[in-house]
């Protein structure tokens, strides 16, 4: 695992994606309201690219006809058969225990804490420092 | 002294081949691009009142779908145009990719085969034809096209089958299985007669908007992903129609891949009507011998959308029942719903076994080779 600068943060507005490539692999990189999360740019089911997929919010329903909305903009909708991810998270909706996008850790720092070296394994971290953002592979 | 050689090893040397995709779906970038192939005399026609289908939907669909143009939210050309109207970026995202040797086309808009006006009808499905061959055919040699054919007009279909067949270059005679009528009626016939006389291939792809429900009888469903399911049924309908009509029997050279429209109902299709063949013979005198021997004789299916059970080891299971040599890989190219050759059958195959679904068993079916 090693940080790697991707873009400025004010690159990346509200609500927009970005795919980025770092050492070879492919990194579908959200920013959710000023917070970043970053996940494999590649569907577990098919392998399509995720970042092209629709900003969608969570919809349930306790029973027919009643329907809530939550959480806008916070899952991605995979661009070919629809699969639903938690972007914080990577986990699908409907299956969550079969499906699960790889999620990188993927924050918003200052430049001081880019030499530090920190985030957990099996995510790609996204920091900003100093409006950079970072992603750990 | 005779050995019995295991597939697996006796082909492991040939690790490498080529794919062929049964469902690549082109499409003009607007109605505008038929004008040029169609006749003076329709022109006006074109310009004035275009499509009238059976159905009330000309320009639209009856339900919602997923995703604008029904396509993948990659597929979408950088030049413009709709997903599938661009040939130089379907060799770039699928055909280069994926390293595919020959594709089938399917053309499914404009619904030419299906109009009201039978002139114009038989006026556009010769312009479809002559677009793909124009503007697919001849500047891409991995690609072949479907005719397209007035299918409640017979006798201009005919005619049309021999046209093309002239021409070449056309993998299949384009179906549907939703008609006017099973398609298995008599009325139908010199379609299948003018394509066993031209060695021509039954392409039948899922879909064809004929007025009624698609749910074939259960009344009109609400929501798109009923649609979506209702691939199989109106597929098993049309099957058993051409079987207990006597279509393969009078035709026996007739062959027909059923596209996009499942699998998994094919093994307890055969089931069912050797039952039912069985007690009710003297009903059914054109059929002289099971109808599962006519189905496995006469019919393959396309992989896509790929049945997904639970346990994946299963598929196995319904290839075994289906027979190997009967399943070919589709992709449904560039629709939502399309499948990846390289993860759409997530099960263990001898490499004997990827090669007919990926590649051999369609160059056989479809005369390819």
């Amino acid at each position: 695992m090693a940080r790697h600068v991707v873009m400025r943060a004010a690159e990346l507005p509200a609500g927009e994606s970005r795919v980025v490539t770092v050492r070879g692999r492919e990194i579908a990189v959200f920013n959710l309201a000023g917070e970043f999360f970053a996940l494999i740019n590649r569907c577990p089911h098919e392998g399509a690219p995720l970042g092209l997929g629709l900003r969608i919010g969570l919809s349930e329903s306790n029973k027919p006809g009643c329907y809530s909305h939550s959480r806008p903009g916070e899952l991605v909708r995979c661009p070919w058969h629809g699969w639903e991810f938690d972007i914080r998270t990577g986990q699908s909706w409907c299956e969550p225990s079969r499906l699960k996008a790889r999620a990188y850790a993927a924050t918003r720092e200052t430049g001081g804490a880019l030499v530090k070296g920190l985030y957990v394994a099996e995510s790609v971290k996204v920091a900003v420092e100093e409006e950079y953002v970072v992603v750990e592979v | 002294m005779t050995v019995d050689v295991d597939p697996r090893v006796a082909l492991a040397a040939e690790t490498k081949f080529r794919l062929v995709d049964c469902d690549i779906h082109p499409i003009v970038r607007s109605t505008a691009d038929l004008r040029p192939y169609l006749p003076k005399a329709w022109h006006d026609y074109f310009d004035q009142f275009g499509n009238f289908l059976v159905s009330p939907y000309t320009e639209a669909h009856p339900y919602p779908k997923p995703t604008p143009a029904l396509s993948r939210l990659d597929s979408w050309p950088p030049n413009g145009g709709p997903p599938g109207s661009d040939l130089a970026f379907m060799r770039e995202q699928h055909l280069d990719p994926h390293d595919i040797e020959i594709g089938v086309l399917q053309v499914l808009w404009p619904t030419a085969a299906r109009q009201r006006n039978l002139g114009y009808a038989a006026a556009l499905c010769s312009a479809i034809n002559d677009w793909q061959a124009e503007e697919w055919l001849a500047k891409e040699p991995r690609l072949r096209g479907s005719i397209m054919v007035s299918l409640e007009d017979p006798e201009s279909a005919a005619a049309e089958i021999a046209r093309c067949a002239r021409r070449g270059g056309y993998a299949q005679l384009m179906l549907m299985p939703r008609n006017m009528e099973p398609l298995g009626r008599k009325k139908y016939w010199p379609i299948f007669a003018a394509a066993q006389e031209h060695d021509l291939t039954l392409g039948c792809h899922t879909g064809g908007l004929n007025g009624y429900p698609v749910t074939g009888g259960a009344g009109h469903c609400s929501y798109y992903a009923e649609e979506k399911d209702a691939g199989g049924y109106p597929m098993e309908a049309m099957l058993t129609s051409m079987v207990f009509e006597g279509v393969f029997q009078s035709f026996p050279k007739l062959r027909l891949v059923a596209i996009e429209a499942t699998m998994g109902w094919l093994p307890p299709l055969y089931w069912r009507l050797d039952e039912l063949w069985q007690r009710f013979r003297a009903e059914l005198p054109a059929v002289t011998r099971p109808p599962s021997e006519i189905l496995r004789e006469h019919i393959w299916v396309t992989t896509q959308p790929a049945d997904e059970p639970e346990d994946p080891r299963h598929l196995r299971d319904l290839f075994d029942w289906i027979g190997w040599d009967r399943i070919c890989f589709a992709s449904d190219y560039p629709h939502w719903d399309s499948d990846d050759p390289r993860y759409a059958l997530p099960v263990q195959m001898s490499l004997a076994e990827k090669r007919g679904i990926f590649r051999d068993n369609a160059m056989r079916v479809y005369r390819l080779g």
